[in-house]
Order: structure tokens, then C-alpha cells, then sequence
């Protein structure tokens, strides 16, 4: 263990000295630990660690390899970015929580068996949670609630998958899943696909992000569902459901994005979107769309944090979230708007944007794989994200309608550093891809900047502008929400409620009236006549022969009188007697 | 320098001149599609140039009205009240 140090207990036992410490000394330990496992991951050997037993079954507490340290690298580095953006915070919790949700998403992505694994899956739900509590109020307390209640779900889903599925191999080792997938398989399949928020399964990330706080989005809007893609290409690459619900995953996230109004659920439903495309790359499972999926989420989580930060920005500005309520802001808050677009162009894929050499490696990954429909659905998500991200959220938060804002305060210093070094990732991603892909987990044979691929690009997303500005009237933003597949849980529990309420309460009181009326009278009646036979039957008889056998002692005393004479008188009244009867009897 | 970037695209004073821009840039991605050099092209659409403008407007068209046929029709857009 010389050799490794698991950054995921410098996080989770670097919680221990925050409370106690203050002022600068605390800032710079919450920078200091994060770059403490950056320097980790990149001295990382390939190989296993901490390999025990424990009940009979073999526990490996690290497996490190390509694929887990591109995950590893991206979330230190975003734990960095993430902490910067939320050093103004007076309290310890939010930062407490924060390492152990980023210390737990690392247990996740270097967990070489399944025990480790789930032990740190339910400490991510756990640690996330409170960053929607945090933000305190009835609508984030109750998503909080929602949120904690879907992953603890999901969660003993995975738990019931592991051990049937352990059961069946005789192995806890996480690994791919070769074979036939049975009913372990599956149940594991569906609990790493609540966490990649696959529709239908979806709801709760679009539900519960936009109620956290403000730097508690950025976190969890990196760590959950890139540890969800992360297992799934650990052990369901090639799976062809996936290629499917990824597609659909990355249309369902741009129509909902349509129809949102609230700045930061726009952005969680781009999430949705974007994971689509990594889900589809595992789910094609070509050495091409491994590496397109690692390095999209790997690009995705700089970029999405960086959006996340922006309109946090805002929100800590202005108090407000809706797009209805925004607009005018490009003149109190110019530095934002630059930093968010550079992250609204990496998400669109622009040519020398962090996302145009990833996104654009999953398509091409399908293309190769022969899968006209999925290539067309992908570019055409590509224009849906580019719609939103980068033209319909920035128009109607920063530009459109001046609805005189008065900036209350300017953004922390250290939040919009932390959006710089974001934004400085993204562009150099974009310019020098190459670093990225060598650290992907097969050798990398895609040259994005080829002159077809630009000039394509570029014409889909600028006549992607082109409809945007024609039909602006068409996008303006309405004070509504959107039934998504959290309706069913959300009014399923009112159901259930009012089951309770209503006819299951007046069936109870029906029954109670029942035995009230009819039943109670009866038992009454049949104690009474139970009693009575009781006195006057069985008491009777058995008084009787007690009183009889009173009697009787009474009588037998009667001839006992103690005096000898009587009894030497009855012993010779016997003699004779018995002579007597001797004698007639003999003869 | 940052201010007056921001400026040409948030104030109305530039529109006229942000719409000339656009079209301008609309009309070279265009012709730079018709130029560029196209080599193993595996899909029909790959060979046609001009192809990924018009699928990038479609595809806009389509999302915008597929949604909101969505959200307004088959009643997806509920009043910000529908939970409480």
C-alpha cells in the first residue's frame, strides 16, 4: 500500500479537522486536500489494492487501471473546482458533505467488488442529499426527501442484484458481466441505470438539482451519474438496450429542456441529454465508444460544472431562478456571461470547445458501428443542446427583456475563478485533445479536426442559430413546470395517502361498526349465558358432590368415637360376621 | 474589451449589425461545406454538402414544435401549483 494512497480516504478522513478549523486556515486545507488527491491519481500504478476476505468472500478494495483513473483524475480536478467555487461558505456542513460525496464517488470508481462498491454508492446518496437540505425551505427539504427515498430504492435494487448475482458466479468481483445476464444481472443493470437518470428513471435528478444550493449543484451535477456511467461501462459494455435508451436519453433531455423555465432544471435536464450519449457509447461497446464515453463524460463534467456555476452565479445575485423573472443582466455581470458561454460552447461542441473532440467521438463511434439512426438522433440532440445551452438559457437570463436587476452583490471572487479554471479546461481540451486521449483506456485512433467534420458542425449549429432567432417568439419561457416521470411517485404517494385516508379508514370504521352492532351484543349474550349455565349447571353438580361427600365425612366421623372398648366390640361383631358368612359360604 | 464583446450581443443598438454577422457567417459555413474535401463519406448524407445546415434547422424546427406540441397539447406544462 506503500506505492497507493486511495484518495477516497483523503477525503472522507480529511472531514475530520474542517469543523475545527476557521478563516484562512480552512480555505486552504479545502484546497490543499483536493490537490492532495490530484497529485494521487497521477502517481496511481495500474493494479490491485487492498485485496482481504470478509465473510468467506473475497473484497478488493482497489482496482486501478486506465478506465477508472480517467473518472478518478476528472473528479479531483472538478473537487478543486468545486471547492473554490463554494470557499465564501461560513459553515462546515456543505463543506463536509461535499468530501464525502466526492470521497465516496472515488471509493465507487476504484471499488474492485461489489460489497465496496455499494458501501460507497449509498454514501454518495447520503452526502448529495444534504446538499439539497442545506439550502433549507419546504420545496428543497421535501426534493431532498423524494431524492434520498428514489436512491435508497435504487439502492437496495443494486444490493438485491449483487447478491443474486454473486450467488450465481459464487464471486463478488466487480467486473464486466459476461454470459448470459440473469435476474442478478438485470436488478444491477436497473440500479446503475437509476444513477445514470435513464428514462424513465430519470425524475429525480431534474427534480432534486435545481433545489440544492447553489455550490452544491456543481457538485452533484458531476459526481452521480459519471460514477453511473462509470460502472456501466466497467460491467455492461456492449449491452444493446443501452444504445437505445442512451439515444432516446439524449432526445428526452432537449424536448424537456424546451418546455423548462427554471434556469438550473434546463441545465439538469442537459445532463440527462449528455449522459445519453456516454450511455449510448457504452451500450455500443466498440473500443472507440468506450474512449467516446470516457472522454465525454470526462470533458462533460468541466463544462456542466462551469454552466452550474453561472447560473449559480446568477442565482446568488439576484435571488432568482426562473427564466420568466430574469433577463438584463449582461450589463452588471459581463465576466459571467463570457465564462458561461465558454462552457455553452464546449456543451455544443464547437470546434476548439472541450466537447466537440468528445461528443463528436461517440457519433463517429456509432457511425463506424453502422448505426445510421443513432448518428442522426445524436446530431440532432446536438442542435437541441445548442438551442438551449447556448442560446435560449444565456438569451433569457443575460440578454432579452431588461427587467432591471440590481445586482444585490457582485459574485465572490472565488466563484468566478473557479468558473475560470473551468473555462480555461474547456477551451484547452479543445485546442490540445491529445493529453485527454492518452489517458483514455484504449489507444485512440480519431482525429476530430478534419475539414468535413468542422464545416459539419458548424452548419449544423449555426443554422441551429439561424432557428432560434426566426422563431424566438416560439421559445419564450412560461411560468409552468413539467410532468415528468417523477408524476408518478409524486401523486402515486398522494394515492396512497388518501388509500389511507379514505377507503381503507372507512372500511376500518365499518368494521368496527360491524363488531360494534352485531358482533359485541352476540359475545355479550353468550358470556351471560355462559355464566349462567355455569352457576346454575356445572356449579350445581359439583357443589352437590362436594356437599354429599361432606355428608358422608360427616357420618363416617360419627363413628369414630376413640373409645377401645367400642372398637374391640365392632372387631368381634366382625370376627362373627365374617365367620358367619365363611361358613355359608364353604357349605 | 470583455464589456464591449458582451455589449455587441446584448444591446439593441447592434442588432441590425449581429444579424448581418449572423447571415454572414450562415452563408461561409455554407460555402466552406461545398469546399471542403470529403473522403470515406459512409452515409448518403455525408456525400451531399449543405446537408448538415439543413439538418441542423430542421432538426431546431422540429424540437421546438415537437415539445411545445408536447407540452401545451398533450399536457405536459402544468401550472407551477400542480404539486401542492
Amino acid at each position: 500500500m506503500t506505492d497507493f494512497l486511495h484518495p477516497a480516504l483523503l477525503f472522507i478522513l480529511g472531514v475530520l479537522p474542517i469543523p475545527f478549523l476557521q478563516g484562512s486556515i480552512r480555505k486552504a486545507y479545502l484546497l490543499l486536500v483536493p490537490a492532495l488527491a490530484i497529485l494521487a491519481v497521477l502517481a496511481m500504478q495500474p493494479g490491485d489494492y487492498g485485496a482481504a476476505r470478509f465473510i468467506g468472500q473475497e473484497i478488493l478494495m482497489a482496482k486501478v487501471d486506465k478506465l477508472s483513473v480517467v473518472f478518478a483524475l476528472v473528479f479531483t480536478i472538478i473537487a478543486l473546482i468545486g471547492m473554490v467555487y463554494a470557499l465564501h461558505l461560513p459553515r462546515a456542513g456543505q463543506h463536509v458533505a461535499a468530501f464525502v460525496y466526492v470521497g465516496s464517488a472515488l471509493g465507487v470508481v476504484f471499488a474492485g467488488d461489489y460489497l465496496t462498491l455499494f458501501l460507497f454508492w449509498e454514501g454518495m446518496a447520503l452526502a448529495s442529499a444534504y446538499l439539497v437540505f442545506a439550502q433549507r425551505g419546504g420545496p428543497a427539504i421535501r426534493a431532498g426527501f423524494r431524492y434520498l427515498m428514489v436512491h435508497v430504492t435504487g439502492g437496495v435494487v443494486l444490493l438485491g442484484g449483487v447478491i443474486l448475482h454473486s450467488l450465481a458466479t459464487g464471486s463478488l468481483l466487480f467486473g464486466p458481466i459476461e454470459g448470459e445476464m440473469g435476474a442478478g444481472a438485470y436488478l444491477i443493470l436497473a440500479g446503475f441505470m437509476l444513477n445514470a437518470a435513464v428514462p424513465p428513471l430519470n425524475a429525480w435528478l431534474t427534480d432534486a438539482y435545481p433545489e440544492a444550493t447553489v455550490t452544491g449543484a456543481v457538485f452533484m451535477s458531476a459526481f452521480t451519474t459519471k460514477t453511473a456511467v462509470y460502472v456501466l461501462a466497467r460491467a455492461f459494455p456492449g449491452v444493446e438496450l443501452l444504445v437505445w435508451l442512451g439515444t432516446v436519453m439524449a432526445l428526452y433531455g432537449v424536448i424537456y429542456a424546451v418546455l423548462e423555465n427554471d434556469c438550473r432544471r434546463l441545465l439538469a435536464y442537459h445532463i440527462v441529454s449528455q449522459v445519453g450519449y456516454m450511455v449510448a457509447g457504452v451500450g455500443i461497446g466498440t473500443e472507440m465508444a468506450v474512449n467516446g464515453a470516457a472522454s465525454h463524460a470526462f470533458a462533460h463534467i468541466l463544462y456542466k460544472a462551469l454552466l452550474f456555476m453561472g447560473a449559480g452565479a446568477v442565482i446568488y445575485v439576484t435571488g432568482r431562478r426562473k427564466l420568466t423573472e430574469l433577463g438584463g443582466l449582461y450589463r452588471t455581470m459581463p465576466l459571467t456571461v463570457v465564462l458561461y458561454m465558454v462552457g455553452a460552447l464546449a456543451i455544443s461542441a464547437f470546434p476548439f470547445f472541450s466537447g466537440f473532440v468528445t461528443k463528436s467521438m461517440v457519433v463517429a463511434a456509432a457511425g463506424q458501428d453502422h448505426r445510421a439512426l443513432v448518428v442522426l438522433a445524436l446530431t440532432m440532440a446536438s442542435s437541441g443542446t445548442f438551442l438551449h445551452t447556448g442560446l435560449k438559457l444565456p438569451y433569457y437570463m443575460f440578454f432579452g427583456t431588461d427587467r432591471g436587476l440590481e445586482a444585490r452583490e457582485p459574485p465572490p471572487p472565488n466563484m468566478l475563478a473557479a468558473m475560470g479554471m473551468a473555462a480555461v479546461l474547456c477551451i484547452a481540451i479543445g485546442i490540445f485533445p491529445q493529453p485527454l486521449y492518452a489517458l483514455l483506456p484504449y489507444p485512440v485512433e480519431f482525429e476530430p479536426y478534419t475539414g468535413v467534420h468542422v464545416t459539419e458542425s458548424l452548419g449544423v449549429l449555426m443554422f441551429t442559430a439561424l432557428g432560434f432567432v426566426l422563431f424566438l417568439k416560439a421559445l419564450d419561457p412560461e411560468n409552468t413546470i413539467s410532468l415528468d416521470t417523477d408524476w408518478f411517485y409524486r401523486k402515486g404517494a398522494r394515492c396512497f395517502m388518501w388509500l389511507a385516508e379514505k377507503p381503507l379508514a372507512s372500511y376500518e370504521k365499518a368494521v368496527s361498526d360491524v363488531s360494534e352492532t352485531v358482533a359485541l351484543p352476540f359475545l355479550h349474550r353468550a358470556a351471560r349465558a355462559g355464566l349462567r349455565a355455569d352457576l346454575n349447571g356445572v356449579d350445581a353438580v359439583v357443589n352437590g358432590i362436594a356437599r354429599s361427600i361432606l355428608h358422608g365425612g360427616g357420618m363416617l366421623r360419627l363413628l369414630q368415637t376413640g373409645v377401645v372398648t367400642h372398637y374391640a366390640l365392632a372387631m368381634i361383631v366382625g370376627l362373627i360376621a365374617a365367620t358367619a358368612v365363611f361358613a355359608v359360604v364353604w357349605r | 474589451m470583455i464589456r464591449r464583446v458582451v455589449d455587441f450581443f446584448g444591446d439593441r443598438r447592434y442588432a441590425k449589425q449581429r444579424r448581418r454577422l449572423l447571415y454572414l457567417v450562415l452563408v461561409l459555413v455554407v460555402l466552406a461545406d461545398f469546399l471542403v474535401v470529403r473522403e470515406h463519406a459512409e452515409y448518403l448524407w455525408e456525400r451531399l454538402p449543405g446537408w448538415s445546415a439543413v439538418y441542423g434547422f430542421g432538426s431546431c424546427v422540429l424540437l421546438i414544435f415537437v415539445s411545445k406540441f408536447l407540452g401545451h397539447r398533450v399536457g405536459l406544462m402544468r401550472r407551477e401549483d400542480y404539486y401542492d
